[in-house]
């Protein structure tokens, strides 16, 4: 059973509320080792039809709320606290017969790696067939059109033959256009996507993204999208939020984000990561340290102890006091707008172009 | 910081590659049989893993060789350090013909060919510690530095940004970056001319690559080591290469100086890579790219297709392409030293064209579907 | 498939006669003197030499070792008869034909094997696979505590308790012997229960662990999460997806334990003074009866091979990939 400690009564859900609307969600583990703050107080909405990126590096805390969104969390290890509300309905105190109701049916999610997400031991077929025979009562028959008819759409040749064969006789690439065929079987009003091309060869990944688009544009579904890389955010996602040790530290649309960062952390990643079109001569400028223990994570803000602006403000408010982050366009940092503004364009724009 | 390092800077000027290059291969080829068949065993084919590979690295020069998984690039580069015995061809390590030398003559070169690993969690034996890890090349090549080996170690540490005091420590109480700091001092510890780099970074995280690069790319520059730079991602290869080969399947199918390759590709192969790079795009700041998208994966390497391997998923492969293999040569217009295996090369630029070349039959189905015609289902 | 199953038996048979070739050579071939040992402990030269000459020891190795191994093809003639193929030769001490003896112990060794398989598998398997279904709960913590305690047990220490209580103080039960199940079903269970109770208790424990331990790694597979995912519940997600995993490794030590339960249990025998093949062993060498003791190495030798396919071909179904590659 997941145990549950609510902070107030009533669900008190602020600002506009999505298709998706995560608030104020709090995982922990129980390890030997203590408690590991996985996810600390994350909010976030996704809308129908929309794409929200998240983006973060291992332990950041992206692969953890979405798997506690499906609530597929270990819930003998697993405390959480917070709202997800899908489609106004809460599925944190949800049961996991209601749970199960929506997996696969009403949301649906895309794993990383398609070798060892699918099951060796059944054909591809029976695998994309089962989640339509249970949620939509479909008869074995009316199951395999149905698979045969996804296959085709996310282009594996000769679906026919192909729903007979096992995962392992399938290459990579189309490993992962089955997962795809899988997720989309039941029509899902939302689709999460773990980074579902990190796996593939380039060229591949290429493929599967386009893909993913444009399955969207046709099944008008609200996806989330989680990687560490912000190439693939850029083209993907419409929103983007950037999280760091377990929270979100800024957050508006991709455009916005990607235009004019606010947060330190965000510059850190843009102006380490090499471009195809930049300055060779320009040094990478690398974010130091490494990212922090969730066993015990810094006091104030996640980002502080690697943060080079930190100077710039007073006291010791970094280090003493965690940043809230706003709704909508934001950035959970104590640096005031004007120094933002004047640092990303003195500093950090420069190294971009 | 390097100032107080022993290691001898190597002569050599980066921008004109010296007449005698440092490492020359020449039709390298690896091939991995595979035994099966009733009732006897026999080798009944081959994983063609690399096949007919030619590559030169000039003293100090920092070579990028990218291409896909099961292009044979990490292959390529253990044939180099000789971590596997090459089926056929040449390598030649400053004049010195070593493809199949033996380990005695093998022995002083060997010192001076290093390799950094992908993986830093297995790479390095958790059982010893930091400094008996990057102390082990000195003693078993029985190298006596002036002050030292333990001195030298902390120097390393020192200069691949750890603290000397990291020296009785043991793997696991680093981070995956610190890890790869170890392996970039251990493969220091020789003072090599030639470091082969298979993936140094992949595993890594992405604000963690920048540092490992930066280290990789001061200890090319300052020490003047020669690097080859194996790697999948296309844009570390750019920022940390002067020259780029590009495999495929085995094969080399361009190669040149880091602009031609990046700015004036002409094999379609090419083409379709940089065009699949997931890239920052920040709107009316870049040009727009082309947009290529294949299909399918890279086929398998136990049976590669005739003629030029790339023409199963090639836009412009014509009957030549299957009867006759294109060779590796520079085309009328190239710079010299980009080299192109194509019998129908691309246009040198990579920017959008009039119509995008899509392969993959889904997406043109869908994208069809969105313009014209009704669309799908909602 | 087909061609899979060929192949392994003509390495099984290849392998047997390897095996066969060995022991004859190290018994037979090697310079401890096999005529002396036949001729007991009075023994006269002219008695020595006619034991050579009916044993064949005069005859080129060659010869000597064709005759052994033709023996166990078509059957071979001795002074005192013909011996028919398989024939494992005649025992020294006895003077019967050591396959005969075999196969007169051999039910015995069968049914012990048999009834402790049968509990131990499915109390053992179904208890563990309870454990990790319940991870964590008391079902699960009483069935590891349990098994744990019992898995640390032996048979010449559980089965002397067990006879103590049930057979000497109390006298509620007879001591164990064999009845055949032909003869009568009941006397047959009634003869063994206490044995087959033994070892299977002992043998339950450690399936149980193991078989917990097989699904609690299966159940962290990524494919099952997956399964999960797709809406599944976790009653089929258990019993179709993570239950076939998890018994690869319970079928690879199953195929072992099989195989030595009926190549004989030397210390089950032992401790319920009961005639089966490991007793046979034991007296094979504690007799120097050489063709005694050969005769039982082989036919062990021929369930661990059996075994050892038996085991592929459950892997090839269960894993497609090993039955498509």
């Amino acid at each position: 059973m997941t145990t549950l400690t609510k902070t107030e009564d009533a669900p008190a859900p602020t600002g506009p509320e999505g298709f998706l609307s995560v608030r104020d969600l709090k995982v922990r583990f129980s390890t030997e080792d203590g408690i590991v703050k996985a996810v600390d107080g994350l909010s976030f909405d996704v809308e129908r039809g929309r794409t929200l990126g998240i983006v973060g590096e291992s332990g950041s805390g992206k692969s953890v709320t979405n798997l506690t969104v499906l609530g597929l969390h270990s819930p003998r290890t697993t405390t959480i606290e917070g709202e997800i509300l899908l489609d106004g309905k809460e599925l944190v105190t949800a049961t996991e017969r209601e749970l199960e109701r929506l997996r696969g049916n009403k949301m649906a999610m895309i794993f990383q790696d398609p070798l060892t997400a699918l099951s060796p031991y059944y054909t591809v077929g029976r695998q994309l067939s089962e989640p339509y025979m249970k949620h939509r009562g479909a008869s074995k028959k009316e199951a395999k059109d149905r698979a045969i008819q996804m296959l085709e759409k996310v282009g594996i040749p000769q679906p026919k033959v192909r729903f007979d064969d096992y995962p392992h006789q399938f290459s990579g690439g189309m490993r992962q256009r089955a997962m795809i065929a899988m997720a989309l079987m039941c029509d899902p009003e939302l689709l999460i996507a773990d980074e579902p091309t990190t796996a593939l060869d380039v060229t591949v990944q290429a493929q599967i993204l386009d893909l993913l688009k444009d399955l969207q544009q046709e099944f008008g579904s609200a996806i989330v999208f989680i990687t560490h890389d912000l190439g693939v955010i850029s083209s993907m996602a419409d929103d983007l939020l950037v999280m760091y040790a377990g929270r979100a530290v800024e957050r508006g649309s991709v455009k916005e984000v990607l235009r004019s960062p606010k947060h330190p952390y965000t510059w850190g990643l843009l102006s380490s990561m090499p471009r195809l079109d930049g300055d060779i001569n320009q040094a990478l400028d690398p974010i130091p340290g490494s990212p922090p223990s969730l066993l015990n994570p810094p006091s104030g803000c996640p980002f502080h102890p690697r943060c080079a602006f930190k100077d710039q403000v007073a006291g010791d408010l970094c280090s003493q006091e965690r940043p809230t982050l706003a709704a909508g366009r934001a950035a959970a940092c104590h640096l005031t707008a004007e120094q933002k503004q004047t640092i990303f364009i003195d500093k950090i724009q420069p190294r971009l172009r | 910081m390097s100032d107080n390092l022993t290691l001898p800077t190597q002569q050599g000027s980066t921008d004109t590659p010296s007449p005698e290059p440092l490492l020359k291969v020449e039709g390298l080829t690896k091939h991995f049989p595979i035994h099966g068949g009733f009732p006897i065993k026999r080798k009944v084919g081959a994983v063609q893993a690399v096949d007919g590979v030619d590559l030169t690295v000039g003293v100090g020069e920092s070579v990028g060789l990218v291409g896909e998984s099961g292009c044979g690039k990490s292959t390529t580069g253990r044939l180099i350090t000789r971590l596997l015995e090459p089926t056929a061809g040449r390598i030649t390590y400053s004049g010195q013909d070593i493809t199949h030398a033996s380990r005695r003559r093998l022995a002083p070169v060997r010192s001076e060919i290093q390799m950094i690993f992908q993986d830093p969690y297995s790479s390095l034996n958790p059982r010893q510690t930091v400094g008996t890890i990057i102390k082990s090349p000195m003693e078993i090549n029985g190298i006596e530095p002036t002050g030292g080996r333990e001195t030298r170690v902390r120097e390393l540490l020192e200069l691949v940004g750890l603290s000397p005091e990291h020296y009785n420590r043991f793997p696991h109480e680093f981070s995956g970056g610190q890890r790869q700091r170890i392996g970039v001092a251990r493969a220091l510890a020789l003072q090599p001319k030639l470091i082969v780099a298979d993936e140094p970074v992949s595993a890594l995280d992405v604000s963690i690559q920048a540092q490992v690069v930066n280290l990789l790319q001061k200890v090319q520059r300052e020490l003047g080591i020669a690097f080859l730079f194996i790697a999948h991602d296309l844009a570390v290869v750019r920022h940390f290469s002067q020259r780029v080969a590009v495999m495929y399947l085995g094969k080399i199918v361009e190669v040149g100086d880091r602009e031609s390759i990046y700015n004036g590709p002409r094999h379609p192969y090419t083409h379709a890579l940089l065009s699949a790079v997931p890239e920052v795009e920040i709107e009316g700041e870049t040009p727009a790219r082309e947009r290529i998208r294949l299909y399918g994966d890279v086929p398998s390497p136990i049976n590669p297709p005739s003629g030029c391997r790339f023409r199963t998923r090639c836009w412009k492969a014509q009957d030549k392409c299957a009867t006759e293999e294109p060779p590796l040569v520079q085309l009328s217009g190239n710079r010299p030293g980009h080299l192109t295996a194509c019998h129908f090369p691309e246009d040198p630029t990579t920017e959008r064209r009039d119509e995008d070349v899509i392969l993959d039959p889904a997406l043109r189905a869908l994208e069809s579907d969105a313009e014209g015609g009704p669309a799908g289902k909602k | 498939m087909l061609q899979f199953i060929l192949r392994r038996l003509v390495g099984a048979v290849v392998t047997l006669f390897l095996i066969g070739a060995a022991t004859f050579f190290l018994f037979v071939a090697a310079p401890s003197d096999y005529a002396s040992l036949a001729c007991g402990r009075d023994c006269s030269p002219a008695r020595l030499e006619s034991i050579r000459e009916a044993l064949g020891l005069n005859l080129p190795v060659a010869q000597q070792f064709w005759d052994f191994m033709s023996g166990i093809v078509v059957g071979r003639d001795f002074p005192d008869g013909h011996c028919a193929a398989p024939c494992l030769g005649q025992s020294f001490y006895s003077g019967d034909f050591v396959w005969d003896t075999i196969m007169d112990r051999f039910p015995l060794t069968l049914s012990l094997t048999a009834g402790a398989i049968l509990v131990f598998l499915t109390i053992g398997i179904g208890a563990g696979m309870l454990a990790a279904y319940r991870r964590g709960s008391t079902v699960d913590k009483l069935a590891t505590g349990a098994s744990m305690v019992l898995s640390s047990f032996q048979i010449y220490f559980l089965g002397p308790i067990v006879l103590m209580i049930f057979v000497y103080s109390t006298g509620w039960v007879e001591s164990p012997k064999y009845v055949p199940f032909t003869e009568s079903p009941f006397g047959w269970l009634a003869g063994l229960w206490i044995p087959m109770v033994v070892m299977a208790t002992i043998f339950t424990a450690q399936y149980t662990r193991m078989a917990r331990a097989s699904m609690i790694e299966q159940l962290a597979e990524e494919h099952v999460r997956t399964a999960r995912a797709k809406g599944m519940g976790k009653k089929y997600v258990f019993f179709r997806y993570a239950w076939r995993g998890s018994l690869i490794p319970i079928v690879t030590v199953l195929g072992i334990d099989i195989s030595a339960l009926l190549g004989g249990g030397v210390v089950t025998e032992l401790t319920f003074s009961l005639q089966g093949i490991g007793r046979l062993a034991v007296d094979g060498a504690v007799n120097k009866d050489l063709p005694l003791t050969m005769g039982v190495m082989l036919f062990g030798a021929f369930f661990i091979l059996l075994l050892n396919i038996l085991v592929d071909i459950v892997y090839a179904w269960i894993d497609p990939r090993v039955r498509l590659s």
